[in-house]
């Protein structure tokens, strides 16, 4: 059962990083990483869980404010990128490099 | 409660992967609430349900609504508006509406039988909040403080945006938004 859940959180995150790979879509990349901050949770729930004690629990709150305080910031960004280029592709920052 | 987790697991899963691979930003967030609801039902099973209760409010409520807030106020331009004429009502709803049903199907199944069994331990509520407020109150001071700090950058981000976009297209953008 608990190495189930961390069978789960582990193919959650892959597919999360998968996602972050593949999508060059900026509101698909911060999903990406919605994604894996989730299963990350899973895996401290599924920890506190073998080991009886809450400590999982209140990491998995931790990552909660964590991942809203990213989208808030992250969301902001795109709305910038849109204002500034009329686009949410992530390419479209690339001269941000030089 | 090993079938219940199995189900609720796959059923996330399948949800995650559709929800990774749509052109559609909508119809990926559609396939992500029910991914999170999925989990929710996983962290239940694990023995967390003040956690995944709060999978439900925070993740699947405020997050995933502040994604589609902002996917609708970009309101991509000409590709987009390709993709809205193409897009037929009730298509998009088959996948997410079937993984949610399935979901439903799980949760009565679950009412009918009385619960979870003695498999696992339960950590009550009251252990999480004790833990947080004693040994962790440095933590949850750190965590205001990085929530703080999202508010004011979000707000900094997104000051000189509201008002030009409002005086671009008024009436267009809030029939947009009515039509939805």
């Amino acid at each position: 059962m608990i190495s189930m859940g961390l069978l789960f959180a582990g193919v959650l995150f892959v597919l999360g990083v998968a996602g972050l790979l593949a999508r060059r879509n900026l509101l698909m990349i911060l999903v990406s990483i919605e994604i894996m901050l989730n299963a990350a949770g899973v895996a401290f729930i599924a920890a506190g869980a073998l080991w009886n004690q809450a400590d999982g629990q209140v990491m998995f709150l931790f990552i909660l404010a964590t991942a809203a305080a990213e989208v808030a910031v992250g969301l902001a960004l795109v709305l910038q990128l849109n204002h500034l280029h009329h686009t949410v592709d992530a390419d479209a920052v690339r001269q941000m490099k030089d | 409660m090993p079938v219940l987790f199995a189900f609720a697991a796959i059923i996330a899963i399948v949800a995650t992967v559709l929800a990774i691979s749509r052109s559609n930003v909508v119809h990926a967030l559609l396939y992500l609430i029910v991914s999170l609801l999925a989990t929710a039902v996983a962290i239940y099973a694990l023995g967390a349900a003040y956690l995944a209760a709060l999978e439900v409010i925070i993740y699947a409520g405020a997050i995933i609504v502040l994604f589609v807030f902002v996917t609708m106020m970009l309101n991509l331009g000409d590709a987009v508006q390709r993709q809205e004429r193409a897009w037929q009502p009730g298509r998009g709803w088959i996948g997410p509406g079937v993984l949610a049903a399935l979901l439903l199907g799980e949760f009565i199944w679950m009412v009918a039988e009385g619960g979870l069994g003695s498999q696992v331990h339960r950590i009550a509520p009251k252990a999480v909040g004790m833990l947080l407020m004693g040994k962790y109150v440095v933590g949850v001071e750190l965590a205001s403080m990085l929530l703080l700090a999202g508010i004011v950058a979000a707000y900094h981000l997104g000051y000189g945006l509201l008002p030009k976009q409002k005086a671009q297209q008024p009436t267009s953008e809030t029939t947009e938004v009515g039509t939805k």
